[in-house]
């Protein structure tokens, strides 16, 4: 009697702990999402100029709020004159101000002990300089002193981010974090690695389905499965030591880093799943429709065109999607044959950088919690919404196979 | 019109027909009963060489239509499959749609004249009794016909490349009882155009529908005579045994 | 005519297509091979790197990337075996099975370094895991729990439904019908998805680039609290950045070769295992 009791308390406990386990692939996606979130989060509440440094300008200077492009431009000596920026503006030139400057002026000493002395001076420097726009750490800078106007502190604002087409998180005093060029090189890389690897997957799928004999396909088959399997940090390393110079020769280039080499050895990765599902999708067409085919006269060739195809157009349409989710999130083969050049994409033989190469390459020098880590997480979060809007489109697809006119 | 010569055929080491003789008169309905696994759709499947994409598979004798050997070196596979149609077990309609599925074979075929095949399209339906059913609804899907209708598109399909001989292999046995008459109708209609030779296991079916019946044992033709006499009076025991019942 | 044509010419394309292609994708694994197999030797495969990484082994990558599978499979193995039993043999509720799959699926399609990210946030940092053994294993394992969720609920969807009719009608309650009847029959099945898993895990780099790989250790890690070296960051760095690259390619050459040998015979155990199952059952 208590043995059964007790048989059955477990057997409960047991129903609830599967239960609970039934849900732990929900339950990382949840995690995944909120933690991707929660890093990310913080970048669009951090100042767009390094943390602990301000920007100074002299007290008559009328220039309200400068933008993170032109606080770059105007550091990189790229724009010279204050009314460049709008013609309220004086007609005056532009005297960048590093913290580090102050030393061509005065010695150390004069700076007093443990640099007491330095806001007065930088204050002091300002106020003679009209022009000038310093860019001081807040800690020793002259805030609130007369003559000097601190320059208000802006966020990153997510339309920065996202509409923004340089991507120098390192750069000082404002790192530019403008993910488009990367956006870009993820799906132009992605999207010609499939456009390579379609053609000649289907090719390969339709030689081994129709035209291969059985022995042949016997071996096949299960071979490029294997390859399917191999890391891609060695497709990575084969494309750098083989593709790398090949590109560069065939097509006179200087480097052989390119978007092009790129899309080959994805579209290389992306040919074992591609031949393999179309293959599948092939084989699976019921004996019955090609035969009606056959008896009406139609050629071999007619009939894979007509019927075998199109009746394995949903599937190889699913495995094109699944093979662009792939090609978007592989991180290691493209991260070493791309040059990873953050610049818009303009030609398939110059360098570029995904999204997954950038966090890669990046990740372990950014300091946690900073702008750059944040940046970086962002980035993560535009790729994990990336991939899932790819396969739920896949699975909307594979479910759309049995209800539609060809 | 259709002959067979000391046929033998064989799926690998399976002798799965052996040593046939039969003349088909054309215009007229042949019937080939038996039990299931005694060679008569391997035997139809010969006349319009589907048993060619069978690997392994290897055929001794001549098979004549019209007078022809359709295994002569010089034979368009492609070219015969249109003159000799092909009614399948179960209807196997193209996931198209219905236009489509009976346009299919004209446009393979190199015809690409849209009057043409729109009319010839109708024609082939009218002369399957769809026509009146179809007629509001061309462009849905095939699939979304019954079984019995998708088996008569399917007639329409192969009457529409124009054919001199219709093979039909079970075209009945997956369909209710009243889909089953109206498919036996049409035979009965298109026997003066067509020389028509089915596949059955009904032979109540075959007594109904045939002018010949052939039977078929173990890979063997075991009698062939007119239907009439086939069901009043058979020649051999096996026949007697065979169709009031007794085995198969 | 003309389409008897149309079918030579498309018929020659495909052909030579498809010879091309895969005589293409044999040739980057007859290149490794070739470069690669001089290279490996006992001495190859036990000592530590030496001289920049221009000499010496891969012994502690190997030993890393061991603990690494062992790590992953004990977080993997239960939570994906649970979850499919739960879902292939408990849940009744059609809506909730759809809903884990489309989760699992999911789960699946997100990119390795996404993966990445979430183990240095969640792992390393949050529960102050560090860089270290227990934060990589835990991340792979997440990472391939699809896989093992997906392979073991095909193994159990493998066992005949006459089995679990049979036993309940003895009177057998569900747990005891699928601890005693289905798990066993499924086992071989389950086991082959494990390996397959053991070999994904084995390659992946971009989820062990930010919790636990380190360039180079001098000596092997002593706990999972450790940072340890791996087989495919191993690889990753003495092809990108090592101080004298020419030197190093020979090393690079045969980690490669090892890795993808680690990889295919895994793959090639798991197959074969399968085929010898599936002989079993019609014998059966």
């Amino acid at each position: 009697m208590s043995t059964k009791k007790l048989r059955r308390a477990g057997e409960y406990v047991i129903e609830k702990l599967l239960t609970v386990s039934g849900a732990v692939t929900g339950l990382t996606m949840l995690t995944i999402t909120v933690f991707l979130f929660k890093e990310g989060a913080g970048l669009f509440r951090s100042p767009s100029v390094e943390k602990g440094y301000a920007l100074y300008v002299h007290a008559e200077n009328p220039v309200e709020r400068l933008s993170v492009n032109e606080i770059k431009g105007i550091f990189d000596g790229e724009i010279t004159v204050w009314n460049a920026l709008s013609s309220d503006y004086p007609h005056a030139e532009i005297v960048p101000y590093r913290i580090e400057d102050i030393f061509q002026r005065y010695s150390e000493s004069e700076l007093g002990e443990d640099y007491a002395l330095l806001p007065d001076k930088l204050a002091e420097v300002i106020r003679e300089t009209s022009g000038i726009i310093a860019f001081l750490p807040q800690q020793y800078a002259p805030t609130g002193m007369t003559g000097v106007k601190t320059l208000p502190s802006q966020d990153i604002r997510p339309a920065d981010f996202f509409g923004g087409t340089s991507w120098m998180p390192t750069a000082t005093p404002a790192p530019l974090f403008g993910v488009l060029p990367l956006i870009l090189g993820t799906l132009f890389v992605s999207i010609v690695a499939i456009l390579i690897a379609l053609p000649l997957g289907l090719s390969v799928a339709i030689f081994l389905s129709e035209l291969a004999g059985t022995r042949t396909r016997k071996w096949m088959k299960p071979a490029i499965e294997l390859l399917a399997g191999i890391p891609s940090v060695v497709y990575g390393f084969f494309g750098l030591v083989v593709l790398v110079p090949l590109v560069q020769r065939a097509f006179a280039l200087p480097v052989g880093e390119t978007a092009f080499t790129g899309s080959l050895i994805l579209a290389i990765m992306a040919l074992p799943t591609i031949i393999t599902v179309a293959e599948d999708a092939m084989r699976n067409t019921p004996r019955e429709l090609r035969e009606a085919s056959l008896a009406l006269g139609a050629g071999h060739w007619q009939t894979i065109r007509k019927v075998i195809i199109p009746y394995a157009s949903s599937g190889i349409s699913a495995a094109v999607v699944l093979g662009i989710g792939r090609a978007i999130g592989e991180t290691m083969a493209v991260l070493m044959v791309t040059g990873n050049a953050a610049v818009m994409p303009h030609s398939l033989f110059e360098s570029v950088r995904t999204i997954p190469a950038t966090i890669a390459a990046e990740l372990g020098e950014a300091p946690a919690g900073g702008a750059h880590y944040q940046a970086l997480f962002v980035l993560g979060c535009v790729l994990f919404l990336l991939t899932l809007l790819i396969s739920v489109s896949a699975e909307w697809m594979a479910g759309k196979q049995s209800s539609k006119i060809l | 019109m259709i002959e067979a010569k000391d046929i033998d055929f064989y799926y690998g080491s399976f002798h799965a027909l052996k040593h046939i003789n039969m003349r088909i008169a054309a215009q007229s309905v042949t019937a080939l009963i038996g039990p299931s696994g005694c060679g008569k759709s391997t035997f139809l499947r010969l006349f319009n060489r589907m048993n060619d994409l069978i690997p392994e598979a290897r055929l001794t004798g001549k098979c004549l239509v019209g007078g022809e050997d359709i295994y002569g070196a010089h034979v368009q596979v492609d070219d015969l499959r249109r003159r000799i149609g092909m009614v399948f077990q179960r209807p196997n309609p193209f996931p198209k749609s219905i236009f489509e599925n009976v346009a299919y074979g004209l446009r393979v075929n190199g015809m690409g004249d849209r009057r043409f095949i729109a009319d010839r399209v109708e024609e082939s339906l009218r002369a399957a009794a769809l026509w009146e059913e179809v007629k509001d609804k061309l462009k849905k899907s095939a699939l979304a016909l019954s079984g019995g209708q998708q088996q008569r598109l399917c007639i329409a399909r192969a009457l529409a490349v124009q054919p001199t001989v219709l093979l039909m292999d079970e075209p009945a046995s997956a369909l209710d009882p009243i889909s089953t008459m109206k498919i036996e109708d049409l035979i009965f209609h298109l026997r003066s155009t067509y020389t028509i030779v089915i596949v059955t296991h009904n032979m109540q079916q075959a007594s109904r529908v045939s002018d010949h019946t052939g039977f078929f044992m173990l890979g063997e033709l075991v009698e062939y005579s007119e239907t009439r006499k086939m069901f009043t009076n058979p020649e051999k025991t096996e026949t007697q045994n065979y169709i009031t019942g007794r085995f198969g | 005519m003309r389409t008897k044509l149309q079918q030579q010419i498309a018929f020659f394309i495909f052909r030579s297509l498809g010879l091309l292609v895969i005589g293409l994708l044999f040739w980057i694994l007859g290149f490794i091979v070739y470069h690669g197999a001089g290279v490996i030797s006992w001495e190859f495969l036990t000592t530590a790197p030496r001289d920049g990484m221009t000499a010496g082994g891969i012994w502690p990558a190997l030993v890393g990337t061991c603990y690494l599978v062992i790590g992953s499979m004990v977080v993997a193995f239960p939570l994906g075996v649970m979850s499919a039993v739960y879902t292939s043999e408990y849940a009744r509720n059609g809506r909730i099975v759809r809903l884990i799959r489309i989760m699992t699926n999911n789960l699946s399609g997100i990119p390795s370094i996404v993966f990445g990210l979430f183990g240095m946030s969640l792992f390393v940092r949050t529960l102050g895991f560090g860089d270290s053994i227990l934060a990589g294993s835990l991340t792979l394992g997440l990472l391939v729990l699809p896989l093992v969720i997906r392979t073991t609920e095909e193994a159990l969807q493998a066992v005949p439904a006459t089995y679990r009719t049979g036993s309940r009608a003895l009177g057998a309650s569900r747990w005891q019908t699928v601890s005693r009847v289905v798990l066993p029959v499924a086992f071989p099945n389950i086991i082959t998805g494990l390996i397959l898993a053991v070999g994904r895990v084995s390659g992946e780099t971009a989820p062990i680039l930010f919790t636990v790989a380190a360039y180079f250790l001098p000596q092997l890690p002593t706990s999972i609290f450790d940072q340890a070296m791996a087989l495919p960051y191993h690889l990753y760095v003495i092809a990108t950045s090592g101080t004298d690259l020419e030197a190093t390619r020979p090393i690079a050459y045969g980690t490669a070769l090892v890795l993808i040998g680690v990889v295919l015979c895994i793959n090639l155990l798991a197959n074969l295992l399968r085929r010898r199952i599936g002989k079993h059952a019609h014998k059966s």
